[in-house]
């Protein structure tokens, strides 16, 4: 009965916080910064610079949720998070929004009480192998020696794969990236299996990338995305929009060098409304009519912040592949701006 | 037998002992080839010694100390070191700021300098008793000064802080004549009371009056060495009187004090630090109303002071009961009462007897700071990641660690050091 009691008044005290939460779009403009939760560390998406300035392709997406409500991409807190802590830090308000690599899942959005706001990089899991282990597709992997990091989903998805296809394998467990690199350089381990986008940042790191190649089949998917709590739909619309108005800025060719121009009107109806000259979206979102084009302005759309961080273009050399608009055959989609 | 020729009259000088008797051979048939067990030992110790200095030295040797990249580090060693194995150090060269200050803005860096160089000062009254005891009047103050180095802000916060103790020690006079015991409680109670309320309007109005702020560092921005700095000092310099008040409870024959003492440490005791750490930083925030400003900074402290005052107890409890119960019995005889015998008599002994365990745990508490990586703390380790993050360093990895080892090393050895040299300055027994 005691104990009915207790979760009783911490039933209240959840009430109680998710009441005063409401408003974020209010707190954080009261505040005149966002708090963005970001990872430990992924290259590409997320790492601090010599200057400990965060830049990556998910801190852009902070940056850009910023630069709709400030005009400034730099009014952001970055507060790294580790798998642990990033879904506590959101739901206790530590933290606005979360933009880390996080798996859009059907408990984590149901179960834990998250909104996820869309997905700015489809991933899923792959295999890197030396070149002269002489395979050339997942299926003739049977019996291989594979590096997997303890605990996470890609674990899982590995199992499910090689049973399905009535072959085995030899887990070395791994704790971190940096050691996965470590073993499987060593000859540790014939595989090393994660998420498609980290195989490729970190095989640009080996010294003769040439040897080493990553297989063809990608077994799992992994629709990476920002995410915010439930319980204030308003502010999920922000995050949610910002996203798509980078999205939709590339599908209509409007860059950060152009916006600037293209904001003193245009033929085009859609490139009037996403960036100002046309219609009240910005209004709607509570936001100022040049939302939009600040983003644009001073993050880049979805292609250009694609092709500074994680492009060809880069070290880490990821080609668009899933991520290309759905024009070229992507999944990058946005609904119209309407 | 009488005709004796010839008896030699003076001492033939003495002759060098034969050279498998002397030096260096004498110094190695002794001690590395005495027998054919030891022999076979040595030659595989030497190939060992030999088979590891061979990769590493030339590693060590032909180290880069200046590129902007990893792949620029590869591409100098391929020139000048012919594609030999080298070490790069650039990323230290470039980062090693980070490391130690973390994402602390990089004007103020002299503040967290100036704390550190203080906190020597701070620190010599008590480790050396040859320091003017005046200066004990600075340590009493440097906490104080260190929070506001460190996180800035207005100075009258802070000085709202120390007169909350001016609070409880007026209290504690003006009531100490009506009775001891309410004074004492009034004098805990009513610096709380201060805290909570008026010291904060007070703080503002001084403010608003005559203003004297430095610009103000948020938690977050804290990392690196410094952070490790400030959880493993003030976890030091908390636990060790908080576990000498548990060693005594445990000891006490009031029964409530005892128990709550037991429970406490066998509590701590009984769960892993990294459990502690993550009920401060996940649990917490569940439990405390939204919006409670409560620095994860300090969460931490008072987390990692609790674990480590619970060690500390036991360790004292050790030398406790390594004293002699005449020890006690003269104490008694001499008509001390219980603080004084502790303070005077038991406490001087039992800490001495325990000196190489505390500063053991000491030393443990440092280097558990840590952890707090997992709490998405970034101190040195967690900076390592965030450096490798970078598409520049990608693929470091031993350098780094090299550096922080380095740094821990330096700081440990030299807590085992001064411990060394206080167990022999305070050996008062006669071999």
């Amino acid at each position: 009965m005691y104990k009915s009691v207790l979760f009783g008044v911490l039933t209240v005290s959840g009430l109680v916080a998710g009441a005063a939460t409401a408003a974020t779009l209010d707190d954080v403009k009261a505040r005149g910064s966002l708090n963005c939760g970001v990872t430990t560390g992924v290259p590409g998406f997320a790492a601090p610079d010599a200057n400990g300035v965060w830049e990556g392709f998910d801190v852009d997406v902070c940056r850009a949720v910023a630069s709709a409500i400030f005009g400034d991409p730099t009014a952001v807190n970055f507060t790294p998070t580790t798998g642990q802590t990033r879904f506590t830090a959101l739901a206790s308000g530590e933290i606005d929004m979360l933009a880390r690599n996080t798996t859009w899942t059907f408990s984590r959005d149901v179960d834990l009480k998250f909104e996820f706001t869309g997905v700015n990089y489809y991933d899923g899991q792959g295999f890197m192998v030396p070149k002269d282990l002489g395979v050339s597709s997942a299926t003739e992997l049977d019996g291989a020696t594979i590096c997997i990091q303890t605990g996470t989903t890609t674990e899982l998805n590995l199992a499910d794969y090689f049973r399905a296809n009535k072959i085995s394998y030899e887990p070395v467990p791994i704790e971190t990236s940096a050691e996965a690199r470590q073993q499987f350089l060593a000859g540790a381990c014939d595989v090393y299996t994660t998420d498609a986008s980290a195989l490729a940042a970190i095989r640009a790191t080996f010294e003769t990338p040439g040897d080493f190649t990553v297989l063809p089949e990608i077994i799992s998917k992994e629709p990476l995305g920002p995410l915010v709590r439930h319980g204030d739909n308003g502010w999920g619309d922000i995050v949610r929009w910002s996203l798509n108005a980078m999205i939709t800025a590339e599908e209509l060719g409007v860059t950060s060098a152009n916006a600037g121009e293209l904001s003193g009107g245009s033929d085009n109806p859609e490139i009037n409304r996403l960036l100002g000259s046309e219609g009240n979206l910005g209004e709607q979102l509570g936001l100022s009519a040049d939302w939009a084009k600040n983003i644009i302005m001073s993050v880049g759309n979805y292609g250009e912040v694609f092709g500074t961080n994680i492009g060809e273009n880069t070290p880490i050399g990821i080609a668009r592949g899933l991520n290309a608009q759905w024009k070229d055959g992507g999944l990058i989609y946005s609904p119209p701006f309407r | 037998m009488s005709e004796l020729s010839f008896v030699r009259t003076e001492m033939l000088p003495e002759k060098e002992p034969p050279a498998g008797e002397r030096g260096v051979i004498k110094w190695m048939r002794t001690n590395l080839f005495s027998n054919w067990a030891n022999s076979i030992l040595t030659i595989v110790a030497i190939y060992v010694l030999y088979a590891a200095l061979s990769h590493i030295l030339p590693w060590f040797l032909n180290s880069i100390w200046r590129a902007d990249t990893l792949t620029e580090c590869r591409e100098i060693r391929d020139a000048l070191n012919n594609g030999e194995p080298s070490a790069c150090f650039a990323v230290i060269t470039e980062r090693w700021s980070q490391l130690i200050f973390g994402f602390y803005p990089q004007h103020l860096y002299w503040r967290p300098i100036v704390s550190f160089v203080l906190l020597f000062v701070a620190l010599a009254p008590v480790l050396y008793d040859t320091v003017p005891r005046k200066l004990f009047i600075f340590t009493a103050i440097y906490p104080f000064l260190m929070v506001w180095l460190i996180w800035g802000g207005s100075i009258w916060g802070l000085l709202m802080v120390i007169a909350g103790f001016g609070v409880g020690y007026l209290a504690f006079r003006a009531l100490t004549a009506v009775s001891g015991l309410v004074a004492v409680i009034v004098a805990f109670v009513a610096p709380v009371i201060w805290w909570l309320y008026p010291s904060g309007l007070v703080g503002d109005a001084l403010q608003s009056i005559i203003p004297i702020a430095i610009e103000s560092v948020e938690s977050r921005s804290l990392g690196g060495f410094t952070i490790s700095v400030i959880i493993g000092i003030s976890g030091i310099a908390l636990s060790l009187p908080l576990g000498i008040v548990l060693a005594l409870g445990r000891q006490s024959d009031m029964p409530f004090v005892k128990y709550m003492c037991i429970g406490f440490i066998e509590f701590i005791r009984g769960v892993p630090l990294i459990t502690l750490l993550f009920t401060a930083l996940l649990l917490l925030n569940y439990f405390l109303p939204k919006g409670t400003n409560f620095d994860v900074v300090i969460r931490v402290i008072i987390m990692v002071t609790l674990f480590a005052a619970a060690y500390m107890a036991e360790t004292i409890r050790g030398g406790l009961a390594a004293l002699p119960t005449g020890q006690y019995e003269a104490a008694d005889s001499l008509g001390l009462d219980y603080w004084q015998a502790q303070r005077l008599i038991i406490m001087p002994q039992a800490l001495k007897i325990s000196i190489p365990s505390i500063v053991g745990i000491f030393i443990g508490l440092f280097k558990d700071t840590t952890l707090v990586i997992f709490i998405g703390i970034s101190e040195m380790l967690g900076f390592t990641n965030l450096i490798r993050a970078n598409t520049a360093w990608n693929g470091i990895y031993w350098e780094l660690f090299i550096f922080v080892g380095l740094v821990f090393w330096i700081c440990c050895f030299s807590m085992s050091r001064y411990s060394q040299w206080l167990e022999r300055k305070l050996q008062t027994d006669h071999h």
